[in-house]
């Protein structure tokens, strides 16, 4: 935990995006997490991202749950819209701000304790309505508030820092999205940056629930020999399946590439995604495919990272339910109470 | 205070790479000495950051000692010094101003208590050697403040009646009081040293032929140069030499001039004669330049000092001749000019092809620069000189190439300015100690250097990391109304404590270095991230041009070193650019494994009196 304020000053050159915008203006009040913690990291990467993208503050909710990880929202867009919920239900408390105002870019930060635990069921309700979110998993495989015990999301066999021996199965955050029905799924790690910027531009971009599991260490709790979600175990075991570009919408694509290397995917929005394929057989449009890869490479011990799958034409949760463009604030009060002449006709309907 | 200390000392140097940039030697002094901006630019090495914090802890005395260690005449310095470090400083480069470092020693020297008992006591035994100093200037009182407590005999010999050479004679009193001086040159006077004031030397000869184990020359730029245009000896009764007749009103001799004055020069002395020509009766001031405003020498505080005045400058007017009548001085014509530049970026003054312009005035003061002037050097002693008819001095021993015969000042290589003299004093002093005890002189001892940690708990450091967002804060000016009217009123008030502190809190504290163990590291970049001036980038080796550019923020000042690392496990080396760093510290409170420490890096320059033997 640091005490004094990151100093206003800032570099003579550092570069303003099309609103004006350096990007010390994303960011929020200073850290109170543990020196050295990977979430900082992924909150710099937020930042440098939403700072890429022109993103006006104002449009961008942060909504998060209980733990470390949710904590973080108050470390970055200090000038966005925030919502720290109860824990484990950041997902029906995000699900009803996106009802209401769809216009809004929707942050969901969690972590292994709030998504894989006790928000187990609201993670996956959320993937299977594709709500029009980003979700973010900080992930370190263990439970940093409270000491360090193993978290689900720990591996098998891997080990405390005090020692002790996981004997518990894991749960597979981008699995577990894939089979709820997540159309953008992802996984990155806090210390390749080069790799999570793009991909959170891209999940941002993305129409449908976005789903990014960040391997994230705990400095304090989780960064020892024998941990799986170690930096040098992470560096280690790092198998990247494809490295992205991330070309926002009227941007034209200049730089040539090798066909059969590269591919490229147009999301909804008219923003391109580049992928140079790492892994020359992984087919990112493939879910059957991805789950199969994932679960191949797992074994051998391998964390798979990079884009795993993504659905462009995907259809999020109020085309579903074919709901109005407007935001609720906007509409005035004929519009949102239309009598009781309407309500007949509706209950009539059903009889 | 330990010499070079043990800690911070480099690894091992590393294997010849591809082309990438070997690991910064830290262990080598001059690396941190040069990221202290400010102390690496003034010319005695003055530990600037170090004396700030301490005014800003109200310990006013035990920062004047340190500059007085340093640079002899704080309180003189504190109203009067070129102010190298100014420019230099980081804060500059970080936002619009340096910190008023000059005005803040001045109020270490003001609101010191008294510190006469911290001062050095005469020898209470001689050592037999006796050193004539010619002149009683700032750089013979530095040696002779060196040399003294030593043991050895100073003799100085100065023409005028006082201590204090070009401080007392060229600094009009109103930037400069005397009790000032007379305090600062008393201190040195109180070790005890031999005077033949109001003596003038004659003959090096003769002063070699006395019983001296060595001479110091610190005699100064003595002879303010002239200006050979048609009128001049015609219209001479009111036509000045500018540092003469600075020193004649000093004395007191001169005490009041016409009402219409003309000073011609660009540099600080005609800044110096035109304020002081206002305040005896000059109404109408004006000060002519050959060159532009930008490049005139005078410092920029002292034009609008000047200008604060109501004292005029034009710009690109030549002189070309004194108008008179019946042998008295009516005026002087000026040719108007305009800058040209050659290809090489030379600047040639060209007729600007207009009429030439007429000025009337009553008196006009020449101060159009300083000449060096040895007629009483005989040259078949063995001492040579060069075409330019200056001595030949080693830059670093300060000694001539006649083996006792040492050099300082003006003297030495031509007019700089107070600290250059101090600094001269310092070396003059050390080389003249090891001369007499038959060492060699080019071996130069090494500085006192300390280095320490300034951690003191998880998130306490011993020094004051917040970084203040003041402006620069203005030194408060007595009423122009009174100021004009006093050629003895001080006109800077100087900063109130209040106002010292807040300038004080500007100091970025460059002095507390950012430390960098890549054993420690786990490359979490949480350093990066935090680091409000993005100065740390973890990255691929390369050569220093394409490693500057890849930088998190290019690093384009490349006068600022970049501090490197060995590589690390991922192959990646640490690159931080110190050009703007702000060394809040906050790169070594977020990280987790202590790779970064904050240490206090201490250097004080080799001095005879440091120097045990």
């Amino acid at each position: 935990m640091t005490y004094i304020a990151k100093p206003k000053l800032h570099h003579p050159g550092l570069p303003t995006n099309k609103l004006g915008f350096t990007r010390r203006d994303y960011e929020g009040r200073i850290s109170t997490l543990c020196a050295g913690c990977g979430h900082d990291s992924i909150s710099a990467a937020l930042i440098q991202a939403c700072f890429e993208l022109d993103i006006e503050p104002h449009r961008v909710a942060k909504l998060s749950g209980i733990g470390c990880s949710s904590k973080t929202p108050d470390y970055f867009l200090g000038q966005s819209h925030g919502f720290n919920s109860v824990h484990g239900r950041m997902p029906s408390v995000l699900t009803g701000a996106n009802l209401a105002n769809r216009q809004m870019i929707y942050l969901g930060v969690s972590g292994d304790g709030d998504s894989a635990s006790i928000g187990l069921g609201q993670f996956a309700h959320c993937m299977r309505r594709g709500v029009n979110m980003v979700y973010i998993c900080e992930n370190n495989g263990v439970y940093g508030l409270t000491k360090g015990q193993f978290s689900a999301t720990a591996d098998k066999g891997s080990k405390a820092k005090g020692g002790a021996i996981n004997p518990d199965s894991p749960i597979d955050m981008v699995s577990l999205a894939l089979l709820m029905g997540a159309t953008f799924v992802a996984r990155s790690f806090s210390g390749d940056k080069k790799q999570l910027v793009p991909l959170i531009k891209a999940a941002i971009a993305h129409r449908g629930a976005a789903v990014l599991d960040v391997i994230s260490p705990c400095v304090t709790f989780n960064n020892h020999a024998g941990s799986t979600k170690s930096f040098d175990f992470v560096r280690d075991h790092n198998e990247a399946v494809n490295k992205l570009d991330f070309v926002p919408a009227k941007k034209e694509i200049t730089v040539d590439y090798e066909p059969g290397t590269t591919e490229v995917v147009r999301q909804h929005d008219g923003s391109l995604i580049k992928l140079a394929k790492l892994r020359p057989d992984y087919d990112p449009s493939d879910r059957t495919a991805a789950l199969t890869y994932l679960q191949e490479r797992e074994a051998a011990g391998e964390v798979v990272t990079g884009l795993l799958y993504i659905n462009a034409e995907a259809k999020d949760l109020h085309e579903h339910l074919n709901t109005v463009d407007a935001p609720l604030n906007r509409m005035n009060e004929d519009e949102l109470c239309p009598g009781v002449d309407m309500l007949e006709t509706i209950n009539g309907e059903y009889r | 205070m330990s010499s070079v200390s043990a800690e911070g000392r480099a690894s091992t140097p590393a294997p010849a790479r591809r082309a990438g940039m070997a690991p910064t030697d830290i262990a080598n002094p001059n690396y941190f000495h040069k990221v202290v901006d400010c102390q690496w630019a003034c010319p005695a090495h003055t530990p600037v950051p170090e004396y700030i914090r301490l005014i800003a802890a109200g310990r006013y005395s035990d920062a004047y000692m340190i500059n007085w260690h340093s640079n002899v005449f704080p309180g003189v310095l504190g109203r009067t010094c070129d102010r190298p470090c100014e420019p230099a400083c980081r804060r500059g480069r970080v936002e619009d101003e340096p910190v008023a470092i000059c005005r803040l020693k001045r109020v270490a020297a003001d609101s010191k208590d008294d510190i006469r008992d911290r001062l050095p006591k005469p020898a209470a035994q001689k050592n037999g050697k006796r050193i004539a100093l010619i002149g009683a200037g700032p750089a013979s009182l530095t040696v002779a403040r060196d040399l003294l407590p030593l043991g050895y005999t100073c003799v100085i010999y100065d023409a005028d009646p006082f201590a204090g050479g070009m401080m007392r004679t060229q600094i009009p009193k109103f930037r400069l009081p005397e009790r000032v001086l007379d305090e600062e040159c008393g201190y040195i006077l109180g070790l005890e040293p031999e005077t033949r004031f109001g003596q003038k030397v004659e003959s090096l000869k003769a002063i070699l032929a006395e019983d001296y184990d060595a001479v110091f020359v610190g005699c100064g730029a003595p002879r303010g140069r002239d200006l050979d245009v048609p009128g001049r000896k015609e219209a001479a009764e009111h036509i000045h030499i500018g540092i003469d007749w600075l020193a004649s009103v000093s004395f007191g001799h001169t005490t009041k001039i016409g009402k219409r004055v003309v000073v011609l020069g660009g540099g600080n002395t005609a800044m110096d004669c035109c304020r002081t020509s206002r305040r005896l009766g000059g109404e109408k001031v004006d000060v002519v330049v050959r060159s532009g405003f930008a490049e005139m020498k005078a410092s920029p505080w002292e034009k609008e000092d000047a200008m604060h005045e109501d004292i005029p400058i034009h710009n690109f007017l030549v002189p070309l001749e004194f108008t008179h009548e019946g042998g008295k001085l009516t005026g002087i014509t000026f040719e108007k000019v305009k800058a040209e530049y050659d290809a090489k970026g030379r600047r040639k003054l060209i007729p600007a092809g207009e009429p030439p312009v007429h000025m009337e005035c009553d008196d006009v003061l020449v101060a159009v620069g300083q000449e060096n002037a040895f007629p009483w050097i005989e040259r078949d002693i063995g001492l040579e000189f060069d075409e330019w008819e200056m001595p030949k001095v080693d830059p670093t021993t300060m000694q001539s190439t006649h083996s006792k015969v040492f050099f300082g000042g003006d003297a030495a290589f031509g007019p700089k300015n107070i600290i250059w003299a101090v600094a001269h004093g310092h070396e003059a002093a050390l080389s003249i100690d090891l001369y007499c005890n038959g060492q060699d002189v080019t071996v130069r001892p090494s500085p006192l250097v300390n280095i320490l940690s300034q951690k003191m708990g998880i998130h306490e450091w011993s020094y004051d990391n917040d970084v203040s967002l003041d402006l620069r804060f203005k030194v408060p000016h007595a009423p122009k109304e009174l100021t004009l009217k006093d050629v003895n009123m001080e006109v800077e008030l100087g900063f109130n404590r209040e106002l010292a502190f807040k300038e004080a809190q500007r100091c970025l504290n460059c002095d507390i270095e950012t430390v960098f163990e890549k054993n420690l590291c786990i490359e979490c970049d949480a350093c990066v991230d935090i680091c409000p001036m993005d100065c740390i980038t973890f990255t691929p080796n390369a050569a220093e041009n394409d490693l500057r550019a890849l930088l998190t923020a290019p690093a384009q000042n490349p006068t600022q070193d970049l501090y490197v690392s060995d590589a690390m496990k991922t192959g990646n080396i640490m690159v931080k650019d110190e050009d703007v760093c702000l060394h809040c510290g906050l790169c070594a409170e977020r990280c987790p494994t202590g790779a970064w420490d904050m240490k206090k890096f201490y250097l004080e320059t080799a001095k005879a009196h440091t120097c045990s033997r």
